[in-house]
């Protein structure tokens, strides 16, 4: 039996499409209407997404920070209350379990935002600590507001004041009684924020923010659109752009920070935290994957493609997009060392169906240095009242 | 105030000063650390009465490998013998005793066929044995990463099996899962003999013998055999002479020692060992450390789950060492009698486990942390060899209780009395009369062995051998070749690869790994 989340009523009656997908076991849409006017909606106005769905974990006790640090490759202690950090998790081979975001809620409370369950590696890692951890998920009910007119259509809910809140800071409003709590993330590399609260006020908290955006042409947007969206702004997407070390079977499927380029996540000053020995023996040794950002030629994505160099194949395609703002034909790949670095040219092979008849496309293609879409109403505080 | 040396070694154990022994002969400066007044670890001689000393721990000794008592030249340091070659006597209450030694069988009511049966199963097991010794002389190997010294490693342990023959081989990997109690159905008739044996493939441990992996249990007591020794020996001045021959070896060869000097920390410092801080504060720089500690003291108490990763601090306290072994200490104003022993006979090693049944019955209390009311002993009287160890005319009786548990209800002070009156009773029942020959008595219980020797949950072996925590296992997997965790830091005690007993592989094993690896240590 699929789960449904506490916006669940609302999602159904605006999803016209009855497109649904599954994430963790809920109940999503994939689209409700079109998703490329979903995803301009995120881009030129304010979309909203649901993502109650994400694995969420409240860590609360004197070893709070302690045992976080341990759990994850970046320094905690520098994410101060009221902020939010991302970062991701090691298993002891230095192998990325999952990506995620820590917010530090108070003295001693944060939440870690994940995107695989993690309640029995949570659990093993408290060894030693003095902590609780307390699996939220189904507890708070989460709403993504992103674009533009987010912070407007905020505004005019009533959450005044909102223009200062600095990216990936977190504040707290009432909400008809309740916290509310509010921070300045998100999956789309826009100006955007996250509403997180109690699920008894799901629905109204729904009905409240279309009320108020609507001046502010505020729309639902679902998994398709957030996922041009996210390839446009760079963001690796736990499941597609890597396997959890956890779930993969096969020896050597697994990657590494340095191999996703995340590698400014990792703090090897820290004296200790899971996966720091193998990491080291990875900087010794070097790497055997590189994250790269294809820009490829042509406007079919290059979903699935065989990275070559030469007849080669060094590598493959893990997401791919055409992104209309960036009006770029991207891709994000993991290719074999040495290749891949910055300015390298390859080639994408790219296999495509049209009426039944498959077609092949060998698209050069050109490893860049920076995600295709920055915008800097993303970072910019006060943002500009769109 | 800061040293610097090489090599930190925690603990003066007997593996300890064995690995300090190799590793300063190799050049290194090395400092060992004892927090104990004398060194040897459980090779320990103590005076438990005015005027009676016994081995407070490990009592015999069968299993020394003949290199390391070589390489350390411990009777040039010392060393000398009580006894050796001591038969096992498995004692009856009519005084039916039966005798072993080798693989000679002798009465207890025993049949022809049963020792023949007995010859047979010797000669088999002692080419099981001869394979496991091949296998604990070196690392255990690493089984998914491919290295040369590995890689031979389980080509001569693959070789040697097939070497068994077709026979043997499959016989070998029936039996070294399962228990010693179906194993001994397999063989024998005799009660007696079944009982001598399964409490062989079971002393200091934490089973009974239907508990799985008891045969490699008696593989593994069996390979003091193929070290040399036949039957059972016995140190003159008790175990603790051996510790001290041990410790001038090592200081003859450069060694520093440091009694009463315990360890409260392993330092770490982005991924490497830095050195040790003393519990009076005082920090020693050492680029090596090497932990003679039982693994859960090492990381739990010295290093610290906390500086630990996930995996490891999750296999750490995963680690099986609860022991199930007591030891009774007795000393007496006269000979003790047992029915129908010969005063001749009574130095030998004397046992009391009438048969299997009553093993697992005296393990079934410990399970529910209760103590057997009819233990399994195996019992030496010492001074029947050694008189210095008590006054003119006295006597000692060490005894090896199975089973006793770690914790028991309501705690072990409210238990004590009554737990050493029943194992006396039980003595007695052979021994009539002894209770008035008994001027003191002492009860070594689990826990106390945790207090007076380190060794976490009371556990000889530093860890329970069980199949599950032996060979490339042992301790835990990614420990499994000395080094784990850090740089530098690295286990040469029972807990590691081959495991306890005083045998001296395990500190010999890791000083040739540090060695091996040189600066990359």
């Amino acid at each position: 039996m699929m789960l449904t989340t506490p916006f669940h009523s609302r999602i159904a009656a605006a999803c016209e499409l009855n497109c649904w997908g599954d994430w963790m076991g809920y109940t999503t849409p994939n689209a409700y209407t079109d998703v490329e006017l979903e995803y301009f909606a995120v881009r030129n106005a304010a979309g909203v997404f649901d993502l109650t769905p994400m694995n969420k974990y409240r860590i609360t006790g004197n070893d709070a920070e302690a045992y976080l640090n341990r759990l994850v490759t970046r320094d905690v202690s520098k994410i101060g209350v009221g902020r939010v950090g991302y970062t991701v998790w090691c298993d002891e081979a230095g192998q990325v379990m999952d990506d995620g975001t820590i917010f530090h809620l108070a003295e001693n409370d944060y939440r870690i935002c994940a995107y695989a369950r993690a309640t029995d590696w949570l659990h093993w890692s408290a060894l030693g600590f003095d902590v609780t951890i307390e699996d939220e998920t189904a507890e708070v009910a989460a709403l993504a507001v992103q674009g533009p007119t987010s912070c407007a259509a905020l505004t005019a809910m009533g959450l005044v004041g909102l223009d200062q809140l600095k990216p990936f800071g977190l504040t707290e409003f009432d909400f008809e009684g309740e916290p509310l709590v509010v921070s300045r993330t998100g999956f789309t590399g826009d100006l955007g924020y996250e509403l997180w609260i109690a699920p008894h006020k799901a629905e109204a908290l729904w009905d409240r923010l279309f009320e108020s955006g609507e001046p502010y042409l505020i729309k639902p947007f679902g998994t398709h659109a957030l996922e041009m969206a996210r390839i446009e702004a760079g963001f690796l997407q736990a499941g597609v752009d890597f396997m959890p070390a956890e779930e993969v079977v096969r020896n050597g499927r697994s990657r590494s920070p340095f191999e996703l380029g995340l590698g400014w996540l990792v703090d090897m000053e820290k004296s200790v935290f899971n996966g720091r020995r193998a990491l080291q023996q990875e900087l010794a040794n070097g790497s055997r994957y590189r994250f790269a950002i294809l820009d490829v030629d042509g406007n079919k994505p290059a979903n699935h493609s065989f990275v070559l160099k030469g007849n080669k194949q060094v590598g493959t395609v893990t997401s791919a997009a055409w992104c209309p703002t960036a009006k770029s034909n991207v891709a994000f790949a993991q290719i074999e060392m040495p290749h891949g670095a910055v300015g390298e040219e390859l080639v994408a092979e790219i296999y495509y169906q049209r009426e039944l008849h498959w077609t092949r496309v060998l698209a050069p293609c050109k490893v860049i240095d920076a995600p295709v879409f920055s915008h800097p109403r993303r970072r910019a505080t006060p943002p500009g009242n769109f | 105030m800061t040293d610097t040396y090489d090599v930190a070694l925690v603990g003066a154990g007997h593996n300890g000063l064995v690995c300090a022994t190799y590793l300063a002969r190799a050049g290194k400066k090395v400092l060992v650390l004892e927090a104990n007044a004398e060194p040897g670890g459980c090779a320990a001689t103590r005076e438990f009465a005015p005027g009676y000393s016994v081995s407070s721990c490990a009592q015999w000794l069968n299993q020394l490998h003949p290199t390391v008592a070589r390489d350390l030249a411990l009777e040039n340091h010392g060393l000398r013998w009580a006894a050796r070659e001591l038969a096992s006597i498995s004692l009856d209450v009519d005084g039916r005793h039966l005798t072993q030694r080798g693989d000679y069988v002798e009465g207890g009511n025993i049949t022809a066929a049963d020792s023949a049966a007995f010859r047979k199963f010797h000669a088999k097991t002692t080419r099981y044995a001869k394979l496991l010794a091949g296998a604990f002389e070196a690392r255990a190997p690493k089984l998914v990463e491919s290295n040369l010294t590995d890689r031979l490693t389980l080509i001569k342990l693959g070789l040697g099996l097939k070497m068994l023959g077709r026979d043997d081989m499959s016989d070998l990997m029936r039996i070294i899962l399962i228990n010693m109690h179906d194993v001994m159905e397999e063989n024998f008739d005799n009660a007696q003999l079944k009982g001598l044996l399964s409490l062989d493939s079971l002393l200091g441990s934490h089973m009974g013998p239907r508990t799985p992996g008891t045969v490699f249990g008696y593989l593994y007591r069996r390979v003091g055999e193929v070290f040399g020794h036949a039957g059972h020996a016995q140190v003159k001045g008790g175990m603790g002479a051996l510790g001290q021959a041990m410790a001038a070896s090592a200081r003859a060869a450069g060694v520093e020692i440091r009694l009463s000097s315990a360890v409260a920390s392993i330092d770490v410092d982005a991924g490497r060992v830095t050195g040790v801080t003393l519990s009076d504060g005082e920090q020693i720089s050492a680029g090596i450390v090497v932990s003679n500690a039982d693994p859960v003291t090492t990381f739990e108490r010295l290093v610290g789950l906390r500086n630990l990763e996930t995996d490891t601090a999750r296999r750490v306290s995963q680690i099986r060492c609860t022991g199930g072994a007591a030891k009774l200490h007795l000393a007496l104003n006269g000979v003790p009698v047992f029915t129908g022993l010969h005063q001749r006979q009574l130095g030998q090693r004397l046992v009391i486990a009438p048969d299997m049944n009553y093993i697992e019955r005296a393990f079934n209390a410990v399970k529910y942390k209760e103590y057997s009311t009819a233990p399994a002993l195996d019992i030496s009287i010492p001074t029947v060899h050694d008189a210095q160890l008590a006054p003119a005319g006295g006597h000692v009786l060490s005894a090896i209780v199975q089973f006793a548990p770690y914790s028991p209800r309501g705690g072990w002070e409210a238990h004590r009395d009554t737990f050493t009156q029943l194992v006396v009773e039980c003595i007695a029942r052979y021994a009539p009369g002894i209770e008035q020959q008994i001027v003191a008595s002492e009860l070594l219980t689990p826990a106390d062995l945790e207090r007076d020797y380190g060794m976490t949950g009371g556990h000889w072996h530093h860890g329970e051998l069980g199949m599950d925590q032996v060979l490339m296992m042992r301790p835990f997997p990614g420990a499994t070749q000395y080094n784990a965790a850090f740089d530098g830091l690295y286990l040469c005690g029972a807990g590691a690869h081959p495991g306890g007993g005083v045998m001296g592989l395990a500190g010999r094993n890791a000083a040739r790994e540090i060695i091996k690896r040189g600066a990359a240590a």
